[in-house]
Parts: C-alpha cells; structure tokens; sequence
C-alpha cells in the first residue's frame, strides 16, 4: 500500500484550509472554490485507488488490517505513547470513501449554491478543515489521534453551522451544538484515559488485541464497581457517551435539529453524511471490545439506539421545516445503526456490525442527496416551510426525481439502497431482539410515512397560491445538477455492492436473510407511503384543489377525503396530538430545559456567592483565616 | 568565590547587573522627556537573559547546600525570562507615554530576580528572602498608576494581604523549624511528620503559597487587584508570579513534605475543587475583562492543583508543561487587553465586541488565547489540560478529574462567550484598533506560536518530564 497517498488523502484538504484561509483574499472567490474543488477531488480519486489495492487482496475471503505508517508523536509515562498513523481495514476504507465522495458532491454543489456569498473563500477553507479532521478521524490508528479528529470536526462544525455570523440564531446553534458536543466529548476523554490505563496501551489494534478477545479480561481481575460492571465497562460506556453525542443520540440529540442553522451543503456533508455518524464509527472501530468484554454496554447501546430511532422518527412527522424534517430523520436513522451494532450484546451477534456499516455508507448517500435537492427547493421558495410549497414537479422535473429516488431509498422500498441495509438490519434485529425489532419495524413505517409527507408537499399538493407566487423559473445549474444525478445513481445502485463480502466481523459467518422479515419491512414501508399518498397527494381542505380534481376521478377523491378524514382524526387527535406532541414536549421542555437547567442554577448560585467579594480587606483576611482554620481541622479530623 | 561560581549564580548576576545599569541611566539621563530608546535596550538585555540560560550549564550548590541549580531549576527560570520578556515588550506601547518609565521595568526585573532566588533556594531563609523581594516590589508596581485611585487602593490591598500571608507563611516555617531543628530543605526530608502541630506548619506554610497562588480561600484579593492594576502589572502577576510560585512550592511540597503526604494530598484535594468551581462560578458573571480574567486565572490555578496532587514523576511535568502553556495563552489575551485599553482606555468585556472587524489580527489572538485557556484541541491548552488530568487519573483520583472536567465544561460557555462577543457586529461608535507597536505584534505573534505548536511538539513533555522529579 502506497503511504504517500495516504498521507495525501487529509493532506490536500488541509492545504486547501491553510492556502484559502490564509490568502482567500488574494486568491479570489472563483479560485478559492475551484482549488478546494480540485484538491477533494484528487483525495477521492486516490481513496478510490486504495480501496481498490486493498479489497483487490484477500486472504481466505478476509482482508487484514493494514497499518502503512505510524510513528510516535507525543509520549507519556511508561508506555502510553500517542502514535500518529493511518490503519486501512474494512470500515476505515468504507469511510474513506464515504467522506470523500460527500465532499466532493458538496464541494461542487456549493460552487454554484454559494454563489455570490461574501465569505466564499472562507466557506471553502472551512469545508477543507472539516474533511481534513474528519479523515483524520476515520484515519486514526490510535485511539488519542481519534481524540484529535474528533475534537477538529467539532471545532469546523462549530464553524459552520455559525457560518451566517451576523445571525443570532446561527452563532446561538453553533455555540449549543459545540457545548453539548464538548459535554459528550469530555466523557469520551475520561472514557478514553480509563480504557487505556487498562488496556495499557492507546493503540486501537493493541487495545483489541489486548481486550478484545473472548475471555481476554478474565485474568485482569477488574473486579465489579457499581451495578456489577467491571470499571472497563464503565469506561467503555464513557467513550459510547462521547459517540452519542456527535450522533446526536437521545438525550444529547437537541444541537442536532438548531445545527440546521448553517448552509444547506454544509447540513448534507456533516450533519447527515460524515461527522454525525463518527459515533457510529467509533463503536464500531472498538467493536471487538465491547463485543467481548462489556456486552451488557452493547444492549445499552441497542436501546439507546432503537429509542432514538423511534422517537426521532415520531417528531419528525409533526415537523414543517423541511430542513428539520431531515434532520430528525437522521437522527432517526442514527439510531438505526447504533441499535444494529448494540444487537452483539444478545448471543454475540455479528451480523449487525456489517448491515450498521452498510446502513451508514447507503444512508450516506441517499441523505446527502435529500440535504442538497432541499437546498435547491429552499433557494427557490425561499422558505423552508413545506406550507409555503407544493407542485413543484411541473417546475423543477428533475429535482422531482432525484427527491423521489432518495424518498424511496430511505423508505426501503426494493431496489433502491436502503432496502438492503434496512433489510439486513431488521434480520439481525429479529435473530438478537424481538423487542428492538419491533421498534426498528414500527421506525421503518414511519419512516416511509414522513418521507412521503414530505416528499407529496414538496412536489405534489397542489396548493392555492403556489402558481402566483413562484412563477419564476427555477434557477438550474449543472455544478447543482451533476452531483445530484451523480448521487441519485449511488443511491439507486448502492444496494447491490455485496457489503458483507467486504465488511465483515467473521468471514466464516453466513448473511441469513429470512423471507418474512423481508416481507414485512416491505410492507410496513409500502404502507407508510400509501399512508403518505391518502394525506397528503391533494390539499383536500382547498376548495380549488378540489375542484381541479373533480372529474372522472371524483368518485377516487371522494374516498381519498373520506379516508383522509379518518386519517387525519386518527392521526392529528390521537397520534399527534396524544403521542407524538407530548414527545415533543418532553424533548423541548424537559430534555432541552435540564440542560437550560443547569446553566441557570451555575448563574445563580455565582449571583448568591457573589457577596463574598465586597472589596472589604478585613473581610478579606477573615475569610483567609476561616478558610484556613477549616482546612485545619478537616486535615487534622483525617 | 571562583569563576564557575559565578557560572552558576550568572542568571542573578546578570539581572543585577540590569538593575545597577537602570539605577546608573537614572541617574545620568534627563528627567523631563520620556525615554524611549531605553525601553528598546532593555528588551534586548531580557532577550540576553533567556539565552544565559541555555548557554552554559554548569549546576551545583553554592553556600553549603543553601543555593542550588540543576538543569531543572534552569528550565524554570528560563520559562519566567521567557514570559518576562513577553511582557516586557507588551508593556512598551504603555511606558512610552510617561517619564519615569524605566523605574516600572527595574521594580519588573527586581522582582523576576526575587524570583530566580526564590527558585534556587535550598534552604528557607534564602527561600524567604527571595518570596519577599518577589512580593514587595509587586505592591509598588500594582499602585503604579499613582493618577488613578483604583491603582493606589489595590496597591495597598496588596501590600496589606501580602504582609498578612507572609507572616502566616513565616509562622508555619518556624513550626517546621520547631519539629527539624534544621532551615535546610535536603536534611527536613528526615522529619517525621505527625501530629497537629506538622499539619499547622503544612498548612501555614500552604496558605502563604496560596496567596501567591490565588487558590480559594486565599484568593480574595485577587480581582480587585487585578482590576486596580495596570494591564501590564496584572498580566505579570497572574502568569510570572504564579508560574515561579508554583515552581518552589513543587519543590518544597515533594522534597520537605514528600513524606507527609496523606494530609496534603487532602488539603490540596479540598483546595482544587473549590478554588475550579469557585473560580469558574465567578467568571460567569463578570463584566469586566479584568476582573473576568482574574477568576479564570483562579480557577487555572486549581487544575495546576490538581496536576500536582498525585506527587509522581509525570505530575510535575505536566505542571510544568501546563505552566509552559499557560504562559503563552494567558499573555497572548493580556496583550489584546493591553493594546485596546491603551487606545480606548476602557476593559470591559463588551469593548470586545467586533473585534475581529475592528482588528482581524487582535480578534484572532484573541480568540485562540480563549481556545486555548478553555482547553479546546487542538490549542497548546488543551494538552496542558489533558496531562494534568492524565497526571490525576494515573494515581486514581477519579472524582476530583470527574468534577475537574465537568468544570471544563462550565468554563467553555464563559470562554466561548467571549469568542462569540468577538465575532458580532461592532456598535457604530467603536472605532478601528491598530495593534500596536512592532514589539507589541512580535509578543503576540510569539504567543500565537506558542499556542499552536506547543501541543504538537511531543518531545517538549519528553524533556519537561525528564528533568521531572515526583516524592
């Protein structure tokens, strides 16, 4: 394997960071724009070659890790040293070109779709930081350099969900997005130092060749702390805190829906596609470990996901803000993943680790690609209310496909890509957990549901004033257009690679695929989008629209409304308004006002202890003296 | 007295040679124009300083064990040369604009050369007589604003706290004596700790280090002498004074109290989590940029508690590292602060607002001095912050590391708040800033380096952690 090209993969982002951020004046918007352009392309070509060397050579249908280079960076105490180095296997060329190929694609959307934005260059050396650091991420062959992308993808996403500076609510979801993100990470980091001191080593593949055996932590002797968890399982489950919070997990999920504050690209490349998965990558990575040595961490894992998935899924039916709609739906599919990889905590299940991988490089595609068709529908509207659209399909005939492609790929409709990895997820769910599997079931409904919904008010609806107020032509441009096609074909095609050929935890395990399960994903998503259809193809409440509609068809549309209303009462009365508003309280109220909580109570209590600093000197050495009469006696009472 | 002597003492040599030259240019130059070219030399002289150090390598003990250099001792008075020259050179925009200007720059140096003593000392009375030339002087630079009230008050304050702690700290090292029979650090190491009247010498003799150190309960006197003191004398407080505070405490804590520490490492415990959370819960509220940076510097001092606590080889360095850092970070922001109160004349945190339109410069030094005193990564502070707690967590400290980081979180929503400030729009009113002069800028470019690539430069800890010594 070539370690130049390695290197070069983050190199080039990185230079493009430096070279844009540091002379963007000089080198012009245009410039700017067609260099980061250039140089994330070359990373993907040369992502794409390494993927091709590597899956080229198997052994026994297995590909062994490969670690090109690695050399010392930091060094502490005995033998915890921070190496800094590129480790190729399965999941971390997978990466590669899941980060690549989605920069790329918004790397030449946003030529066209940040057109004329005053900050261009900025904007370009921004995205090059943000895939420089999440390379390096996926890269890391050691668990602290891992750390260090992980930390640089927080700082670059912070930078761009704040990129519009001048509005509040932007520099208002940046900041949150950055401390909630710092607060999931802080356990990452004392997750990490507590996993290292046993495992003696920050090396990942030392770590798991140390903990990540069967039986491998019998002779450690950790004993049990509290609820009988050894202290590896508490630090374990630190390190999986720290993943949920970058993957916007229940209940470190509420940056998520405010981080769509930044540019619409921005929200595809990293609050669909790349970073907010890095939790996901992070079980992942340490897999073997928490497959061996804290199962009881995985089925955790497994319910924190399959929540998640379930109640994102929920809300974003009530949702309006289409960018939010995605954005709940990510969060929804996040859960997906994670609950497929927690599913090794029952039996040690593995399959799951292979349809979470899969599931993520689908999912990759077909979100990016709904993130990037709602930037081109919001540049048209602009609005981001799906009230204020509708009919678009006459307008915009391409965007009208491309969107229907991504809807259907979501909803696990055959052919298309999430079928597959949905498939093979909901499998193993039905192997491990009957339990999580009727929430992954009832999620894959939804999920079609929401989609739909969104999808029929964007492009069908016909409402009253859409003819009036959007009558101009849409503004279509091919650096738009390309990547759109480009990912509409990915997310038609994806499903076929044979994914468990190439990333597998055990070659010699077998894929089952039961024929039931099968059927009833499928079913539940074909009834989520009749569902969708009876709601919401027509806006039955427009007298307009309904006369438009009469006609032969009258006697169809009379029942549509009749089934409509039956719908609508069961929905809005009793789904909506009974379960899934009440969620949706608990999640602004309670979830988000703890966190709100306690920054009050720090106010406060910092309002009442303010008096102790009056400017008094005798007051002063009082308060010294006290203070150290108190230490005195509490040092003596020991 | 032989040349390699001399070798040994040419720090101190060297900066009392400063001092005499200061003292003879006084005498000799006029009083009625403002002598700028001196400023200028003085900077070079400082330069000289941090060479000195690296430049010969002679240890040894002089004065039968009463003074000592190692190549450690000579790491940490280059790390305050560094700092003083930094501040030296950011204080020359400042004294350019008044008469008696060298007379700050010789209490500076006086002071940095109270210090050097203080750290070579191996015995307390030498130790004593360089904590008060380290202390004295600093009341008179505090009220060195004779015009302004505020300065006068907290150069009193000052001196008063200073005195009171200096006679606690004077009490508790005739305890010691008391259970020794001997002032010598080497020969205190055979002392048998026990009883109430070692936890009254310890504690005493702590409390005179936590004044200097700003640690709760001993740190009241703090904000209102940051906020009364010049910029300049405040940054020197904050950083230098502190840093050499932390150099001999490190050494008398493992060296004279190594046996002893079941009940330090208790004190210290108690020390950190209120000095971290006392700090913080302070600095969320503050208005003004002083006092802001006071209590952020209170609850710095904590975690360098907190590194010290498990004793070990990797504590220290990590102290010493973290101070390496600190030094760079906390300058990098009192030189911003300088530049804008000498030009408006005002220190409040919403004087910040559209600085980074105002000057892109300043407003990016800024920004990155709060990244990095926040511990964000992939600053120099953020390293510092990691092998403090790493230090903490190797020895099992989990839940003073637990309330340390649940702290950092609390310190990043009042660090970040100042970033945001810096990015909004500046009020019509607010007019540009221009940075200074060129030796202004060379500091902060200095600091910028020093916060970028201290963390990445990993054979930097290797050293800090190999002239290292734990109990």
């Amino acid at each position: 394997m070539n370690s130049l090209s390695i290197i070069l993969i983050p190199a080039l982002p990185l230079a493009v960071f430096v070279l844009n951020g540091l002379f963007g004046k000089v080198i012009g918007n245009k410039l700017a724009g067609i260099l980061g352009t250039l140089c994330i392309a070359i990373s993907f070509v040369l992502s794409l070659s390494i993927a091709y060397t590597f899956f080229a050579v198997s052994k026994d249908g297995a590909y062994p890790a490969q670690i090109p280079f690695k050399f010392d960076w930091l060094q502490f105490g005995k033998g915890i040293n921070v190496q800094l180095g590129a480790i190729i296997d399965g999941i971390s060329v997978m990466m590669l070109i899941v980060v690549t190929l989605i920069s790329l694609m918004v790397h030449i959307f946003s030529l066209s779709y940040m057109h004329g934005e005053k900050r261009f260059a900025t904007y370009y050396a921004f995205l090059g930081l943000f895939t420089f650091s999440m390379l390096l991420l996926v890269l890391s062959v050691n668990i602290f350099q891992m750390y260090m992308g992980w930390e640089l993808v927080g700082v670059s996403s912070f930078l761009l969900i704040g990129f519009y500076y001048d509005k509040p609510s932007a520099v208002a979801a940046a900041k949150k997005a950055f401390i909630v993100t710092r607060f999931a990470d802080m356990f990452f980091l004392v997750g990490i130092l507590i996993v290292s001191s046993i495992g003696g080593s920050l090396d990942i593949p030392t770590l798991i060749q140390n903990l990540g055996q069967a039986g491998a932590i019998d002779h450690l002797h950790l004993g049990t702390t509290f609820i009988g968890w050894s202290s590896l399982s508490t630090g374990l489950l630190f390190i999986f805190i720290g993943g949920a919070g970058k993957s916007a997990l229940f209940p470190l999920h509420i940056w998520l829906p405010d981080a769509m504050e930044g540019p619409t690209p921005v929200s595809a490349l990293i609050h669909a596609a790349t970073m907010v998965v890095a939790g996901v990558y992070l079980v992942a990575r340490l897999f073997p470990i928490y497959l061996f040595s804290a199962p009881e961490i995985l089925r955790i894992i497994a319910y924190a996901g399959a929540f998640t998935s379930l109640f994102a899924a929920i809300i974003a039916c009530t949702q309006f803000d289409i960018k939010r709609v995605l954005a709940y739906s990510t969060m929804s599919q996040i859960g997906y993943m994670i609950f497929s990889l927690g599913l090794g905590g029952w039996n040690q299940n593995v399959h799951g680790y292979t349809a979470s991988m899969f599931h993520l490089f689908t999912h990759a595609i077909f979100k990016a690609l709904l993130f990037l068709s709602a930037g081109v529908v919001i540049h048209y509207v602009h609005s981001n209310d799906m009230r204020d659209m509708g009919a678009l399909r006459k307008k915009m005939p391409f965007l009208n496909i491309v969107f229907l492609i991504a809807c259907l790929a979501i909803a696990g409709i055959p052919p298309f890509a999430g079928f597959f990895s949905k498939e093979m997820i909901l499998n193993t769910a039905w192997e491990a957990n009957g339990f999580i599997f009727i929430l992954g079931v009832l999620t894959a409904g939804l999920t079609a549901f929401y989609m739909f919904r969104l999808y029929l008010s964007i492009f069908w609806r016909d409402a009253i004033n859409s003819e009036d107020k959007h009558n101009s032509h849409p503004h279509s441009s091919w650096l738009e257009n390309l990547p759109l096609g480009i990912l509409a074909i990915g997310a038609m095609m994806a499903g076929f690679i044979p994914f468990a050929k190439f990333i597998n935890f055990d070659v010699h395990i077998d894929e089952t695929s039961n024929f039931s399960v099968t059927a009833i994903a499928i079913a539940m998503a074909i009834s989520g989008i009749l569902l969708a259809l009876f709601m919401y193809k027509s806006d039955s409440d427009r007298p307009r629209t309904m006369v438009s509609s009469l006609g032969s068809l009258y006697q169809i549309i009379y029942k549509k409304f009749y089934i409509d209303e039956v719908y609508l009462f069961f929905t809005k009365s009793i789904v909506f308004n009974s379960i899934a508003k009440p969620i949706q309280w608990i999640d602004k109220n309670i979830v988000d006002g703890f966190m709100q909580l306690t920054a009050n109570f720090s106010l406060f209590l910092s309002r009442k202890i303010r008096g102790m600093q009056s400017g008094n000197l005798q007051y002063y050495m009082m308060f010294f003296m006290a203070g150290l009469l108190l230490l005195f006696i509490l040092c003596i009472s020991i | 007295m032989n040349i390699s002597d001399i070798l040994i003492l040419r720090q101190e040599f060297f900066l009392f040679g400063i001092l005499i030259l200061l003292l003879l240019y006084k005498l000799v130059a006029s009083n009625s124009s403002i002598n700028r070219g001196i400023i200028f030399g003085i900077n070079i002289l400082m330069a000289i300083n941090i060479i000195m150090g690296f430049l010969n390598t002679s240890y040894g003990n002089l004065f039968g064990g009463m003074f000592q250099s190692n190549a450690t001792i000579v790491l940490e008075k280059n790390l305050l040369a560094i700092g003083t020259l930094i501040i030296c050179m950011q204080a020359s925009d400042w004294t350019n604009t008044f008469k008696n200007n060298v007379e700050y720059y010789f209490i500076l140096i006086a002071t940095l050369l109270g210090m050097d003593i203080m750290i070579s000392s191996g015995h307390f009375t030498i130790f004593y007589i360089g904590f008060e030339l380290a202390s004295l002087p600093l009341a008179a630079l505090v009220s060195f604003n004779k015009a302004e009230k505020s300065s006068a008050e907290a150069g009193i304050k000052m001196i008063l706290m200073s005195g009171f702690s200096s006679c606690i700290l004077l009490f508790g090292i005739s305890l010691l004596y008391g259970l020794s029979g001997t002032l010598l650090f080497d020969k205190m190491v055979a002392i048998h700790f026990d009883g109430s009247l070692s936890v009254l010498a310890f504690l005493f003799i702590f409390a005179g280090f936590g004044f200097k150190l700003s640690i709760v309960p001993f740190h009241l006197w703090t904000a209102d002498v940051y906020e009364g003191a010049p910029i300049n004398v405040t940054s020197f407080l904050s950083v230098i004074s502190k840093s050499a505070t932390v150099f001999i405490f490190l050494t008398i804590l493992y060296k004279v109290f190594g046996s002893f520490n079941t009940t330090w490492i208790y004190a210290l415990s108690l020390t950190t989590v209120f000095s971290i959370t006392i700090g913080n819960l302070f600095a969320l509220r503050q208005t003004n940029l002083k006092r802001f940076l006071a209590f952020s510097s209170i609850a710095q001092a904590g975690f360098i508690l907190l590194g010290m606590i498990s004793g070990s080889n990797l504590a220290m360095g990590s102290v010493l590292y973290f101070i390496f850092i600190y030094i760079f970070s906390n300058l990098a922001a009192f030189g911003v602060l300088g530049i804008l109160h000498h030009q408006n004349g005002k220190d409040s945190i919403l004087d910040l607002s559209g600085l980074y339109k105002r000057n892109p410069f300043l407003g990016i030094v800024m920004v990155l001095a709060m990244l990095s005193l926040a511990g964000v990564p992939p600053t120099a502070g953020f390293f510092g912050k990691f092998f403090l707690l790493n230090s903490a967590m190797s020895k099992g400290y989990y839940l003073i590391t637990a309330i340390a980081v649940l702290n950092m979180i609390i310190s990043l929503y009042y660090y970040l708040r100042i970033v945001r400030i810096i990015f909004t729009d500046a009020t019509e009113e607010q007019s540009l800033i221009t940075a200074g002069s060129w030796l202004g800028k060379l500091s902060l470019v200095f600091c910028i380096i020093g916060i970028i690539a201290i963390g990445f430069i990993g054979d930097l800890f290797e050293y800090f952690n190999y002239l290292s010594f734990g109990i």
